[in-house]
C-alpha cells in the first residue's frame, strides 16, 4: 500500500512522520539536529530517499544535512555559500546601502530529475546551485546582477530568497520568489532573469506598482499547467496565466488576504488554498479561528474548511513553506503552525486532524507520497 | 596534545566527545588549533569562524585559563597550560535563551 511521509522543519529540530495511504495513524521520528532551526527539508522527486535539510543557528550558522535512507540518518554536507564575485550593497530597511550578508537557506528544491542537484534559496537574497548532492555550492550571479539588486529592500523576516518553482515542461525555465524584492523568472536555466511583478500593487512602497520590492510571501504551480501561477503577497492572493508576465487579484471573499501559504490540490489544477491571517501587524489567524480557504475556481470564490480544526481561542500562525499536498488519489493536505501542531486532511480539506499537537513552532511542511 | 572543549551543538554536529585532544605541534596558537580541529571534523568548518574571512562567529567566544582571548590575533601563541594539555581551550556559544 502506498504512503506518505511529511517532513517537518521546526525552530528546534526536524521531524519525520509516516503513515500508510489511509493517513489516519502516524510515527513521529525525530527531533533530527535537535535545537537547531530547520528552516526546510525536503526529497528529491527522482529519488524519494534523498533528502536535504537546511540547519542553521544565529551562533554556528549554516549546515546542509543530506540523507540518502529517507531520513533514518542523516550526514553535513557543503556548508559554504560564498556569493560570487564582489557581492554589493542592497537596500537596508531604512533605504541606506547595505552589504551583502550570507544569514541563512531558507528553502532547499531538488531537481525534478537528478537527486544529486539541488537549488538553495538563502537570505540575503541569492540563489546557489548544488551539481553533486550538496558538496558545494555555486551561484547563480545572473539573479542578483538583474540590475535591480541594489533596489532589492528586505522585508520584516529577512531579504530572503523563499520560493522555487522547477518547471516540469521545461528545464530551462525557473521561477524564484523574494522578500521584499517580488517574483522573478528564468528561461535560461538560470543564467539570466527578468522580475515578473506587473499587475501588482503594494502600498508599502514609494511607486506602488514599481517592478521589483513587492514582499510576495510564496507562489505555487500545477505541474500540469507551469503557465498559470498562484500567489499569495504579503496582501493579496494573485494569480499569471501566463507564466508571470500579468497577475491580477484573486482575494474575493477571503476574510483576510493577507498570509504567507498557498498550495494547489495535486489533481484539480483549479483548486487553490491559502490560511488567511489577520493583518500584518497581527499574524495569527482572524477571529481566533484556524481556517483554511479552498477554492475550487482558480481563485475569487473561497470556502472555509474548519471541520476538524480549533475554532476558538487560536493565534497561530501557518508559515510561507508551511503547506504541502500529496499525490494520493484523495489528495491530502498538510500545515504546520507556530504553534507546534502539524494538521493533515485525506479528503482535499473537508476534514482535518492534528498529526501531532506539540512540537517546536513550525518552520516548514513538505510531503512525500510514497510508492 | 591540545585539550579542546566544543559546545554541545557542535559535539552532536560533529558526532565527537565534549572534549576532543588534537596534536598541533610546538607553538600552538587559536588559528592553528583550529586549522587542526577543522580538518578532523570537516563539518565544523564555517560554524566556529567564517569560511571567506576566518573571522571568529559574533556568538562564538574562545576562553582558557580564566581568560578571554576572542580578541586575540589568531597567530598569538596560546597560554603554556593550554600548549601543555594542562588546561583545555573553550570554544563556547555566547550565552543566551533559545
Amino acid at each position: 500500500m502506498s504512503g506518505v511521509r511529511v517532513l517537518v522543519g521546526t525552530r528546534k529540530g526536524a521531524f519525520v512522520l509516516t503513515s500508510d495511504g489511509a493517513r489516519r495513524d502516524w510515527t513521529i521520528d525525530g527531533p533530527h539536529f535537535a535545537g537547531w532551526e530547520i528552516y526546510h527539508v525536503k526529497g528529491s522527486p527522482a529519488d524519494p530517499n534523498r533528502l536535504y535539510a537546511s540547519q542553521s543557528s544565529g551562533w554556528f550558522g549554516q549546515q546542509i544535512q543530506r540523507s540518502d535512507d529517507g531520513g533514518k540518518t542523516w550526514a553535513p554536507v557543503g556548508n559554504a555559500f560564498v556569493y560570487d564575485g564582489v557581492p554589493g550593497t542592497h537596500q537596508w530597511y531604512d533605504g541606506t546601502p547595505h552589504p551583502w550578508e550570507f544569514a541563512r537557506v531558507w528553502h532547499l528544491e531538488p531537481s525534478l530529475t537528478d537527486p544529486n542537484t539541488v537549488y538553495a534559496g538563502v537570505e540575503d537574497a541569492a540563489l546557489f546551485r548544488s551539481t553533486d548532492g550538496g558538496q558545494s555550492w555555486h551561484e547563480l550571479p545572473g539573479l542578483r546582477g538583474h540590475g535591480s539588486g541594489s533596489a532589492w529592500q528586505p522585508g520584516a523576516g529577512g531579504m530572503c530568497l523563499h520560493t522555487i518553482l522547477l518547471d516540469p515542461a521545461d528545464p530551462q525555465r525557473m521561477f524564484v520568489a523574494i522578500s521584499a524584492a517580488g517574483a522573478f523568472r528564468s528561461d535560461d536555466g538560470g543564467t539570466t532573469w527578468q522580475p515578473i511583478n506587473r499587475g501588482l500593487r503594494s502600498p508599502q512602497i514609494p511607486d506602488q506598482d514599481a517592478e521589483v520590492g513587492h514582499c510576495v510571501h510564496r507562489i505555487a504551480m500545477h505541474a500540469s499547467r507551469p503557465n498559470v501561477l498562484f500567489m499569495q503577497k504579503h496582501w493579496d492572493v494573485m494569480r499569471s496565466d501566463d507564466a508571470g508576465d500579468s497577475w491580477r487579484e484573486i482575494s474575493g471573499n477571503l476574510p483576510s488576504d493577507f498570509g504567507f501559504p498557498i498550495d494547489v490540490h495535486a489533481h484539480e489544477p483549479e483548486t487553490l488554498y491559502v490560511v488567511p491571517i489577520k493583518s500584518d501587524s497581527e499574524h495569527f489567524v482572524p477571529d481566533a479561528k484556524l481556517r483554511v480557504y479552498r477554492s475550487r475556481s482558480g481563485g475569487n470564490e473561497w470556502e472555509a474548511l474548519t471541520n476538524g480544526l480549533p475554532q476558538r481561542d487560536c493565534y497561530v500562525n501557518v508559515l510561507r513553506d508551511a503547506m504541502a499536498v500529496d499525490a494520493l488519489d484523495s489528495c491530502g493536505v498538510y500545515f504546520g503552525t507556530t504553534g507546534g501542531q502539524v494538521y493533515a486532511s485525506a479528503d482535499a480539506g473537508d476534514s482535518w486532524a492534528p498529526i501531532v499537537r506539540d512540537l517546536p513552532s513550525v518552520l516548514s511542511v513538505e510531503v512525500q507520497t510514497l510508492p | 596534545m591540545i585539550r579542546v572543549v566544543i559546545p554541545a551543538h557542535l559535539q552532536t554536529l560533529a558526532r565527537a566527545s565534549r572534549e576532543v585532544e588534537l596534536d598541533v605541534g610546538s607553538e600552538p596558537s587559536l588559528r592553528s588549533v583550529l586549522d587542526a580541529l577543522e580538518t578532523r571534523y570537516p563539518m565544523l568548518r564555517g560554524a566556529i569562524r567564517d569560511h571567506v574571512t576566518q573571522r571568529r562567529r559574533p556568538f562564538v567566544r574562545f576562553f582558557a585559563c580564566e581568560r578571554d582571548l576572542s580578541h586575540d590575533a589568531p597567530d598569538t601563541p596560546l597560554p603554556d597550560a593550554v600548549a601543555t594539555g594542562a588546561e583545555p581551550l573553550l570554544i563556547v556559544g555566547a550565552m543566551a535563551g533559545g
